[in-house]
């Protein structure tokens, strides 16, 4: 896959930016009797009282969220209820998961018309039949009336990495069990994905707080610094596809600079073992990179909050110290379809600080 | 920290229809987008990233269709954003794609927005099912007309406003190849006799439902000085947000609104907007929209935007064109409007908006919102580059 564009894409840093605050929720399956402006809510507080900012106060607040999970149209428009937009706020919105939400506030703040921003993400997916919901996003005319469901496509591309030696059932059912749990990988949900192959689909949300500079060094001791992010995304259509493959998860690490050192830490967007396979191939993670220490999208899938979350647990594991450089990734759309990289970093003792660098 | 200077130098639109039967989704973003390309001079691989923007999927039916189109409009390989800000969203769609450009991430983005409302029923489609709303509430016209009514008590408008903006933007649209709504020989007494539909509104004062895409190719300083047509140029833009309902609100003139306005005229160096503002495109889907909207935006005092719009002042010929292109009452493919706004102030801009082109006009105003009159976006654009 080629980069897009003949002048293509400039790499320039001209601010810092960093993720100072991350929260999350930790529902497991459905969020009984709570709204998703419900849901949301202790969420932006503890990540806006990390951060010491008062509701409304960030310069810019972007969510991601989707429609057709929460069943009905503007689902977006009570949870910006949860923000405290009075008065008035700028504000934006992606339907996508949240990591994209994310990127649009890091542009923002790029241009200077923000300091600070607030980016949240939310999902409901027991409102309704998951798999079923999530085939109204292939192909309307030739594809989606056939209602291939989202476990079946990733059972697709499992298949394929089996075939083309890439790893096989004992492979995945280790990473199955590496989040502590020592259960079988379970009966076979879509051959050759078992139970304990696919997400651990949950209600949820999560909000994370961005910030420039100094801004960023006041508000928490040691800001996860965005290096590079960037997204990319690849066909849909499965058969023009390499399914073992994530040529655009590659190339938008590339453009994150993420092959330029090495990582210790990966947090990656693989709902099911399988995807996992393939993306720590197309990011080259060997066995000293601890990959998913959260446990990963495949232990909590708070789907459209999920890839946000792999940024925010990254950040966080950088504020905590126990890591330095990490890797955080998001997906959306079928069998990997469309990419984020992102790579954070903490400042160690000594280093140059200030806007200029 | 300056940012990088963002011009406009490719605009697309398609036919817009109540229903484009002879296109799929991907045959109708393609046919905008491959004209704002062809403006441009450019061709599909010369884009670094694509921003789509449209309101809610149930529309077509597709969730998140940006995943399925990204083939289609030549993104493999690229960054795809998706916006979603209600009918906003054509508006925010522009601004994220300037943003974009502005931060120096990418040189050329091209933004898309859509709809294509023909394969679902777009008034049932904004209803919110009970729970989530009460139920009777039907369609956009069911929730704006109480706000149009409370600003008729509140300014004392005369009850035949509305039908003289209705009027004249169907007769702008005639100048229009890509409007929808093309009424030869409709007269004033014809919207003036038309069915009530939500009291005050009038079936000929409200917006028709559209099939239909916008494209628009946004570049840096090197990109506009390749252009083959002369630019547009982003002097300022903004979008601001208020909760749906709470004590207080003002549906009226809601402060989302006047907050973005001078957020935007602030950026733009625009101190009158009535006499610095050569051509406004504003989103009024309900013909009370175009006086309550002039106030809103500062064009007029509160409670004189319906004089400005009774003096004739708003007509194509008048001292403040609003909607030459003949507006959303004339096409609403929902998710794309906004961005038909930012377009054809774009276009008034770049004297390339054809038979509805306002002579002269050097700044021009897009504007959108959406929701509950509570998410706005908002444009300037020049003819000469920004000086700040």
């Amino acid at each position: 896959m080629k980069p897009g564009g003949a002048g293509g894409a400039r790499r320039t840093a001209p601010r810092d930016v960093a993720i100072v605050a991350f929260a999350r929720s930790d529902h497991r399956g459905a969020a009984e009797g709570l709204s998703e402006t419900e849901m949301l809510l202790p969420v932006l507080h503890a990540a806006l009282e990390q951060a010491g900012l008062a509701p409304g106060e960030a310069d810019f607040t972007c969510s991601g969220s989707s429609d057709y999970l929460a069943g009905r149209p503007f689902s977006f428009t009570q949870t910006l209820d949860g923000v405290g937009a009075w008065p008035p706020v700028a504000e934006s919105h992606v339907e996508a998961d949240g990591a994209w939400a994310l990127f649009e506030a890091w542009v923002k703040i790029l241009t200077g018309r923000a300091d600070t921003a607030l980016v949240y993400a939310h999902g409901k997916p027991s409102a309704g039949p998951l798999r079923d919901v999530l085939t109204r996003q292939l192909d309307p005319y030739y594809v989606a009336p056939l209602w291939p469901d989202s476990v079946s496509l990733a059972a697709l591309q499992a298949q394929a990495l089996i075939d083309a030696g890439h790893t096989d059932e004992e492979a995945l059912a280790v990473l199955a069990r590496r989040g502590g749990d020592d259960a079988p990988a379970g009966e076979y949900v879509v051959r050759p994905l078992r139970a304990g192959d696919c997400p651990a689909v949950t209600d949820g949300a999560a909000a994370v707080v961005l910030a420039a500079a100094d801004t960023a060094r006041r508000m928490c001791a040691r800001p996860a610094w965005i290096r590079g992010i960037d997204h990319r995304i690849e066909a849909q259509a499965l058969g023009l596809r390499d399914l073992t493959d994530s040529p655009s998860t590659r190339l938008a690490a590339e453009r994150a600079g993420a092959f330029r050192a090495p990582v210790d830490t990966a947090e990656l967007h693989a709902p099911f073992t399988s995807q996992e396979v393939v993306l720590r191939r197309a990011l080259r993670l060997d066995d000293t990179v601890a990959v998913n220490p959260s446990g990963g999208a495949h232990a909590a899938d708070p789907v459209m909050a999920t890839g946000l979350i792999r940024l925010g647990e990254a950040a966080a594991r950088i504020h905590r110290g126990a890591s330095d450089r990490a890797l955080a990734h998001a997906t959306s759309g079928p069998c990997l379809q469309h990419n984020l990289v992102a790579v954070l970093e903490g400042e160690t003792e000594g280093e140059t600080k200030g806007e200029a660098r | 920290m300056s940012k990088e200077p963002v011009a406009v130098v490719g605009i697309g639109q398609t036919k817009h229809a109540a229903a484009r039967r002879d296109v799929s989704l991907a045959g109708l973003v393609r046919e905008a987008a491959v004209r704002a390309l062809e403006d441009a001079g450019l061709s599909w691989a010369d884009t670094d990233a694509v921003v789509v923007g449209k309101a809610p999927d149930f529309f077509e039916g597709v969730m998140m269709p940006e995943l399925y189109l990204a083939d289609a409009l030549g993104a493999v390989g690229k960054p795809v954003l998706r916006v979603h800000t209600a009918g906003s969203v054509g508006g925010s769609t522009a601004l994220v794609a300037a943003d974009l450009v502005a931060a120096r991430v990418h040189r050329t983005v091209l933004a898309v927005a859509f709809e294509k409302q023909s394969e679902s029923n777009a008034m049932w489609g904004l209803s919110l099912p009970v729970p989530f709303q009460q139920p009777l509430l039907a369609g956009a016209g069911g929730f704006f007309a109480p706000h149009v009514r409370a600003y008729m008590r509140r300014s004392g408008a005369p009850a035949a406003v509305g039908s003289l903006v209705a009027y004249k933007d169907r007769r702008n649209a005639l100048k229009n190849p890509w409007a929808h709504l093309h009424e030869h020989g409709l007269t004033l007494e014809r919207v003036q006799s038309s069915p009530m539909l939500w009291d005050p509104v009038r079936y000929s004062e409200t917006c028709p439902s559209s099939d239909g895409a916008c494209a628009m190719v946004l570049t840096d300083r090197t990109g506009a000085a390749r252009a083959p047509h002369p630019p547009a140029w982003v002097h300022g833009g903004a979008m601001r947000s208020e909760p749906t309902l709470f004590a207080g609100k003002d549906f009226v003139s809601p402060r989302a609104g006047r907050d973005c306005a001078a957020e935007v005229y602030r950026q733009a160096g625009v101190t009158d907007p009535r006499r610095e503002i050569d051509a406004a495109e504003l989103y009024v889907p309900f013909s009370w929209y175009e006086p309550m909207w002039l106030e809103n935006l500062g064009f007029a005092a509160e409670g004189e935007g319906w004089k400005l719009t009774a003096s004739g002042a708003t007509e194509l010929d008048g001292e403040l064109p609003v909607n030459p292109s003949g507006g959303v009452l004339s096409t609403n493919p929902i998710g794309a409007s906004g961005l038909i706004r930012f377009a054809e102030a774009a276009l008034q801009v770049r004297g390339r908006a054809g038979e509805h082109q306002v002579d002269g006009a050097r700044k021009a105003l897009g504007h959108a919102y959406g929701g509950g009159a509570q998410f706005f976006s908002m444009w300037v654009v020049g003819h000469e580059p920004p000086t700040t």
